[in-house]
C-alpha cells in the first residue's frame, strides 16, 4: 500500500473544487486514459485578474486527485503571472509530501496549471518543437529535460517517477539517460541545490518548525524563542525568558535552531538574534 | 472496523484448525525431524503424515512432494531443474499471463541464450492449444503453463496441455498456486511432471510452498545442503509450517465442494448484483472456465486505486490490476495480453472470496460499491465524454 501523507488521503477523499467551469478564462487537458492519469483544469478570474475559482476533473489515482485538489485551493487569488511560478514540488510540499513514484502527479498537475495560463494569454499550447522520447506515454523531450532541471533527478528511474517516461517498454532508457547527461552537462555538472521555496511557504515552515521542534525543548529548559522577521535566507528571531540572559543562547541559536532548521526547512538558512 | 476480505487471491486467513495444529511445535515439540532422538523423531512422523494430507489433496504419492518455502520457490527449482538436466535444449514455452515468478525468470534465462515462447491469450483470456503445440519444438525442453489465472481466474485446459506435452516427451510444469484447493486436482490421472503450490493461498501460513515432483522426472535441485526432503531440497524442515500445510491440505480436500457450491454462488451474486447497478461494467475473463471464488470486474472511466481506497474506508478489501496499484505504470500484463482496453483495464477490480465469507459481507459491498464509482466518475474527465489516446495531451 502506498505510503500517502494524511493531507493526501483527507484531498482525496474530500477533494476541493471538483467540476468545470462554464466559460472559464483558462482551460486545459492533459494525460490521457491510456497513460492512467489525465486532468481537465479550468479558472476564472475576477475583475483584478486574480484566480476566483478553479475546477478540476481527474481520472487518476488517489493522488492524481489530491494534487490536482491541491493545485486549484493554491492557485486561488493568485495572479496568473503568480500561478505561473508553481511548481510541482509546491504542489507536493502543499500535501505534505508524495512517494516517489507519485511525483507525476504533481507535475500533472502543473502542467495542467501551465497550459491553462497559456491559453488564457492566448499562446498556442505547444509553440516549440519538441520530440516524443518515450512512446508507451507520450512524453517529449522538453518535459523530460525540464523535470530533470526543476527536480534534479539524476537517473532514469527518478525521470519515471517524475514524467511516467520509460515506464512501458522501456526502450528509450538510453535516451531519458542521455537527457540527464545533457542537462547536467548544460548545469556544468550541478544543478540548484535545492528546488525553490516561495517566500511564504518558507515562512509557514520556519513557524511551523519553531512551533513544533524547537519551542517545547526550550520552554523545557525555561526559555523561549520568538520569529520576527525572515529576509532571503536570514531568519530574525528574538529570545525571550531564561534564553534572554542566558550565556549560551547565541551556542543555541546556532547549534540548535539553525540546525535544526536548516534541517527541515531550507539548508541554507541562517539565524540571527535581534532585539525586539 | 472488522475487514471484509475479499481479498483470498493475495493470501487467505490461516484457518484456526491449522493455526491449533501447528502451535505445539514452536515451543513443545521444537526437535529437528533429523535428529536421531525420538525427541526429533516424533516431529518427523508428523512431517510424514503432512505429506500424506498434501499428497491427497493432489492426487498424488507422499514421496512426489517436496516442501519448500513458498510459491516462487518451486516455480524457480522447477524451471532451473528442467533446464539443468537437458543442457541440450534451449527453448521454453510458456504463456502471457504467468506469475511472475514464472515470467521473471524466463525473462532472464532469454537473456542467457534460451529462446522463451509466451503463448497469447484471446480476449477472454483462453489458451488456444493448436498455437501451443504449434509452439513445441524438438529443442524444448520445458513447458510451464498456470492452471488457473491469479488475477481473473480463467483456468486453463491442463489435462490436454500436460498430455500433448507427454505425447511429444517434454517436461510439464504448472503453477497450480491458485487451483490447488479451488478445484479438483488428480495427478494421477494428470501426465504433468511438475507442480508448484503455495500454502498461505489455502488457508495455511505464508512461508511454505510445495514441488509436487512425478516419480522419476529427472531433478537437480535448487537449494543444497543437507539430506532432507530426500536430497531435493536443503535446509531444515519448517515442521510447524509444514504440519499446518498438511492440515490445510485436509481442509481443502474437505471443503472443495462448499468452495463450489457457497463459494461459486457468493461470488456470482455479488459479480451479477454489481453488473446490474452499475452502468459500464465487465467482467474480465472465460466466465464459464474459472475458479469459483474469482471475480476480475472492470468499471470504466475510473481508475482503480482510488476504488480500492474509497472501499478500503469501510474495511472492504480487493485488489486491482490498475497501474497505480502495481508500482508500475501500466495496467497489468494479464489484462494487456487479453487486450483490455485502457478505459476497461484501470479501472479493474479483483475480488477473490474464500468459505469464509458471508452473504451479509457480500451485501455490504453490493451496497457501498456503486455509489463510490458513482462519485469517482464524477470526478471523471471521461465520463460521458470518451477517452483519448496517450500522446495527444
Amino acid at each position: 500500500m502506498w505510503d500517502y501523507t494524511d493531507k493526501v488521503k483527507e484531498h482525496f477523499l474530500n477533494p476541493r473544487n471538483v467540476g468545470e467551469i462554464e466559460n472559464p478564462d483558462g482551460v486545459a487537458e492533459v494525460g490521457s486514459i491510456a497513460c492512467g492519469d489525465a486532468l481537465k483544469f479550468t479558472f476564472k478570474l475576477d475583475e483584478n485578474g486574480r484566480i476566483l475559482e478553479a475546477k478540476f476533473k481527474t481520472f487518476g489515482c488517489a493522488s492524481a486527485i489530491a494534487s490536482a485538489s491541491a493545485m486549484t485551493e493554491m492557485v486561488k487569488g493568485m495572479t496568473v503571472d503568480e500561478a505561473a511560478k508553481v511548481t510541482n514540488q509546491d504542489i507536493a510540499n502543499y500535501l505534505g509530501g508524495l512517494p516517489e513514484e507519485k511525483m507525476h502527479c504533481s507535475v500533472l498537475g502543473r502542467e495542467a496549471l501551465e497550459q491553462a495560463i497559456s491559453f488564457y494569454k492566448g499562446a498556442p499550447v505547444q509553440a516549440e518543437e519538441d520530440k516524443i522520447v518515450c512512446e508507451c506515454f507520450g512524453v517529449t523531450q522538453k518535459e523530460i529535460e525540464r523535470a530533470v532541471r526543476e527536480n534534479r533527478l539524476a537517473t532514469v528511474e527518478d525521470v519515471t517517477n517524475y514524467t511516467k517516461a520509460g515506464g512501458g517498454c522501456g526502450n528509450c532508457h538510453p535516451l531519458i539517460q542521455e537527457i540527464i547527461d545533457h542537462v547536467l552537462a548544460e548545469a556544468g555538472g550541478a544543478l540548484p541545490s535545492m528546488p525553490k521555496l516561495s517566500n511564504i511557504k518558507k515562512i509557514k515552515m520556519i513557524e511551523e518548525t519553531l512551533e513544533r521542534e524547537i519551542r517545547p525543548a526550550l520552554k523545557h529548559d525555561g526559555g523561549d524563542i520568538e520569529l520576527v522577521d525572515v529576509v532571503g535566507n536570514r531568519v530574525m528571531v528574538a529570545t525571550r525568558g531564561a534564553c534572554s540572559s542566558c550565556q549560551a543562547s547565541n551556542q543555541t541559536l546556532k547549534n540548535f535552531v539553525e540546525v535544526k532548521l536548516r534541517e527541515l526547512v531550507w539548508p541554507e538558512l541562517v539565524v540571527e538574534e535581534v532585539s525586539a | 472496523m472488522k475487514p471484509v476480505y475479499m481479498d483470498n487471491n493475495a493470501t487467505t486467513s490461516v484457518a484456526p484448525e491449522v493455526v491449533e495444529a501447528m502451535l505445539p511445535y514452536f515451543h513443545e515439540l521444537y526437535g529437528n525431524p533429523s535428529s536421531m532422538h525420538s525427541f526429533g523423531g516424533q516431529v518427523m512422523k508428523e512431517v510424514r503424515k503432512a505429506r500424506e494430507q498434501v499428497s491427497a489433496l493432489l492426487g498424488a504419492s507422499p514421496e512426489e512432494i517436496v516442501f519448500t518455502s513458498c510459491g516462487t520457490e518451486s516455480d524457480n527449482t522447477a524451471i532451473h531443474s528442467a533446464l539443468s538436466r537437458h543442457p541440450d535444449k534451449k527453448h521454453i514455452v510458456t504463456s502471457r499471463v504467468e506469475h511472475p515468478a514464472i515470467r521473471a525468470v524466463c525473462a532472464q534465462l532469454a537473456t542467457q541464450g534460451y529462446r522463451v515462447s509466451e503463448l497469447p491469450v484471446d480476449a477472454e483470456g483462453r489458451l488456444d492449444l493448436e498455437q501451443y503445440k504449434r509452439a513445441l519444438t524438438p529443442d524444448t525442453a520445458l513447458v510451464s503453463l498456470m492452471w488457473a489465472n491469479n488475477e481473473t481466474g480463467v483456468i486453463f485446459p491442463l489435462e490436454k496441455a500436460a498430455e500433448i506435452a507427454r505425447e511429444r516427451n517434454i517436461l510439464f510444469h504448472t503453477d497450480a498456486v491458485q487451483a490447488v484447493g479451488k478445484i479438483a486436482i488428480d495427478l494421477a490421472k494428470t501426465p504433468i511432471d511438475m507442480l508448484s503450490l503455495s500454502g498461505h493461498k489455502l488457508h495455511a501460513p505464508k512461508g511454505i510452498g510445495v514441488l509436487y515432483l512425478r516419480k522419476g522426472t529427472k531433478f537437480s535441485p535448487f537449494l543444497l545442503g543437507g539430506h532432507q526432503e530426500r536430497g531435493r531440497r536443503g535446509g531444515t524442515e519448517a515442521t510447524s509450517s509444514i504440519i499446518a500445510l498438511g492440515v490445510a491440505a485436509e481442509l481443502a480436500l474437505k471443503n472443495l465442494e462448499m468452495e463450489n457450491t457457497f463459494v461459486k454462488g457468493l461470488r456470482d451474486r455479488l459479480e451479477n448484483a454489481i453488473l446490474s447497478i452499475v452502468p459500464n461494467t465487465k467482467v474480465n475473463g472465460d466466465r464459464t472456465n474459472r475458479l469459483p471464488n474469482t471475480s476480475n470486474i472492470s468499471f470504466e472511466f475510473v481508475e482503480g486505486e482510488g476504488i480500492l481506497l474509497m472501499m478500503d474506508q469501510y474495511g472492504i478489501c480487493a485488489s486491482s490490476g490498475s497501474a497505480c496499484t502495481s508500482g508500475s505504470l501500466q495496467p497489468s500484463h494479464v489484462l494487456r495480453a487479453m487486450g483490455i482496453p485502457f478505459t476497461m483495464a484501470h479501472g479493474s477490480i479483483r475480488f477473490s472470496l474464500s468459505i469464509y465469507n458471508t452473504e451479509d459481507e457480500i451485501d455490504f459491498v453490493i451496497e457501498k460499491l456503486p455509489p463510490i464509482i458513482e462519485t469517482l466518475r464524477g470526478m471523471s474527465p471521461y465520463w460521458k465524454m470518451g477517452p483519448r489516446l496517450c500522446g495527444q495531451g
